[in-house]
């Protein structure tokens, strides 16, 4: 029944206006334990990662690195057993399912979120209206999430995260579940969402490739116990393309870097 | 950190695929017309219905009871409509009306009761490990139990009064709701109850946007069960506890046993199923076949 327990716990040290030049987040030496005493496993051991106001940083690693973990306690769903977390401003969180209301239209999903971020009611038609057209959805406000694809709710997803007002938005693996086709084009839309917001994005992913095609930096994680084993910042100028060599040659340097830490629970 | 929205750029090559891909990927709706799906819904009713009337003239015409001990679907009819429409008989004008109104009457007030208190103890107990565990198991129990057997301590409890029926609607039919709401409770989505905590719902918010309406499904469905029992406690609670100068279709029932009066009691019969089938399917089948549309859980 823990899944039904809405209530928090003690949530991530927010505040509000970014002092010039400090970071948008800092996760310092977090540690965060599952499992009964005695038998415990860590999920984050001792892990420290920091994020500019605007940066895009994409987290890979493999299986059990304590990704979920780490945007469960950046969103303040979570509290850590040990270490402190501190984020400038309102998180938002995006997951692989679009998690859209089925009991709501489209827009109705963005009025919502709208409301709960104490938008007034006078405002949140034209801002919802503001934000489907961002995500290119005009038109789509009254459909249900059944009758949209795969890539639409997600862009709903996307435009509901907004509503939000976060200046931080986290995803986790948002487009795992998507076709290559859609996967590819909604690269280009994210990316020029991140761009027209200023927003700051933690984007988590076991997917090198669309990592180094995002992120200003990817950082590679340790399995059991999480950790940042390393951080490559991706200096090739956007646009940029997935079959682009640059990109390529990138994502096949951080993929032997992972093979390499996979390697070290075989032996 | 205000955002700065804009448009994005007007007919870009990028709107163009987005565009395109929209159009190619969205779900193709159904294309037949509401009258054919109407129809398709009730030839079926209707040849069953046919076939029952069917079957029940053969048995009369067998001869295997005597005419005024079993009549026949005419016989009956005949009866129902001319209880509903004479307007001086010897029990009163429109004596099968009156009696229906005041069982009608019955179950809005003992359905309505067991609605208030079974959604209120169905989302307690969904939401508490302790009452969970102390009262989940006790209301399924509940559920099980046939009114019928309340029925000796509710006259105990209230003698043959109003009180003593609406008792034994609601100890029907408040558990059967109660269990809907937390089998609808327990069905939601994890990930839409987490969608809902990082939006910010919580505490009562939470209730009133994510897991009422998250809900909705199971509750429709105890609700509809709910009615179910609260129609047969109701008549039960009508056969045993008859009250004065009250006509009902219980007591309609009794009376028409006492006088040996076939046609008048399958007419009250009839008159019971019918009620019951419209609620269920007109009422809660509507409901039910709105929400599943809207949610896109597929028609049937």
């Amino acid at each position: 029944m823990s899944a039904l327990r809405l209530s928090p716990g003690r949530a991530a040290e927010t505040t509000s206006a970014p002092a010039p030049g400090s970071p948008a987040i800092s996760v310092d030496a977090v540690t965060k334990v599952y499992g009964p005493r005695g038998n415990h496993t860590f999920a984050l051991d001792r892990i420290s990662l920091e994020v500019a106001p605007g940066e895009f940083c994409c987290l890979v690693g493999a299986s059990g690195c304590g990704k979920s973990t780490l945007l469960n306690l950046l969103a303040g769903l979570d509290s850590p057993a040990a270490g402190t977390v501190a984020v400038h401003g309102r998180t938002s969180l995006m997951f692989q399912e679009s998690a859209l209301f089925p009991w709501l239209s489209v827009r109705g999903n963005i009025n919502l979120a709208l409301r709960l971020a104490g938008v007034p009611k006078g405002e949140r038609y034209d801002r919802a209206s503001e934000l489907l057209r961002m995500v290119r959805l005009k038109g789509f406000g009254g459909k249900r999430p059944h009758e949209l694809s795969g890539g639409m709710r997600q862009r709903v997803a996307l435009a509901r995260s907004l509503a939000q007002n976060a200046s931080v938005l986290l995803m986790d693996e948002p487009f795992g579940a998507l076709d290559a086709i859609t996967r590819d084009l909604l690269h280009d839309e994210l990316e020029r969402v991140w761009q027209e917001t200023g927003l700051s994005v933690v984007f988590v992913t076991h997917n090198v490739r669309e990592a180094v095609r995002l992120g200003d930096r990817v950082l590679v994680l340790s399995s059991r116990p999480g950790r940042v084993v390393d951080e490559f910042p991706v200096d090739i100028p956007r646009p940029r393309r997935l079959d682009d060599a640059e990109v390529s040659s990138l994502s096949g340097t951080i993929t032997d870097r992972l093979r390499q830490e996979v390697r070290r629970h075989g032996a | 950190m205000a955002l700065e929205i804009q448009d994005p750029p007007v007919l870009s090559d990028r709107e163009a695929e987005i565009a395109g891909l929209d159009a190619l990927d969205v779900p193709l709706a159904s294309a037949r017309g509401k009258l054919a799906r109407a129809w398709e819904g009730l030839w079926p009713k209707l040849t069953a219905l046919g076939l029952f009337l069917f079957a029940w003239q053969a048995i009369v015409w067998s001869h295997w009871k005597p005419d005024y001990v079993l009549p026949g679907p005419m016989t009956v009819l005949n009866k129902m409509w001319h209880d509903l429409v004479d307007t001086g008989g010897a029990a009163g004008p429109h004596v099968l009306l009156h009696a229906a109104g005041t069982t009608m009457q019955r179950a809005v007030v003992g359905y309505g009761m067991s609605v208030v208190i079974g959604v209120v103890v169905g989302l307690a107990v969904s939401r508490s490990r302790i009452l969970r565990a102390g009262v989940g198991s006790m209301i399924t129990g509940l559920q099980t139990m046939p009114t019928i057997a309340w029925l000796p301590l509710a006259v105990l409890l209230f003698k043959l009064s109003e009180t003593a029926i609406t008792f034994v609607v609601v100890m029907g039919a408040a558990p059967a709701i109660a269990n809907g709401v937390i089998s609808g409770v327990d069905h939601i989505p994890p990930v839409l109850l987490r969608a809902g905590r990082v939006l910010g719902a919580r505490g009562l918010s939470a209730y009133r946007f994510i897991i009422l309406p998250a809900a909705l499904p199971g509750l429709v469905a105890g609700l509809k069960q709910g009615w179910a029992f609260a129609w047969r406690s109701l008549m039960a609670g009508e056969l045993i506890v008859i009250i004065a100068h009250k006509p009902s279709l219980g007591v309609r029932l009794q009376n028409a046993r006492d006088f040996s009066d076939a046609p008048g009691l399958m007419a009250a019969m009839l008159a019971i199923f019918v009620i019951g089938v419209v609620i269920d399917s007109l009422f809660f089948g509507v409901l039910e076949r709105g929400i599943r549309r809207r949610w896109g859980l597929g028609s049937r």
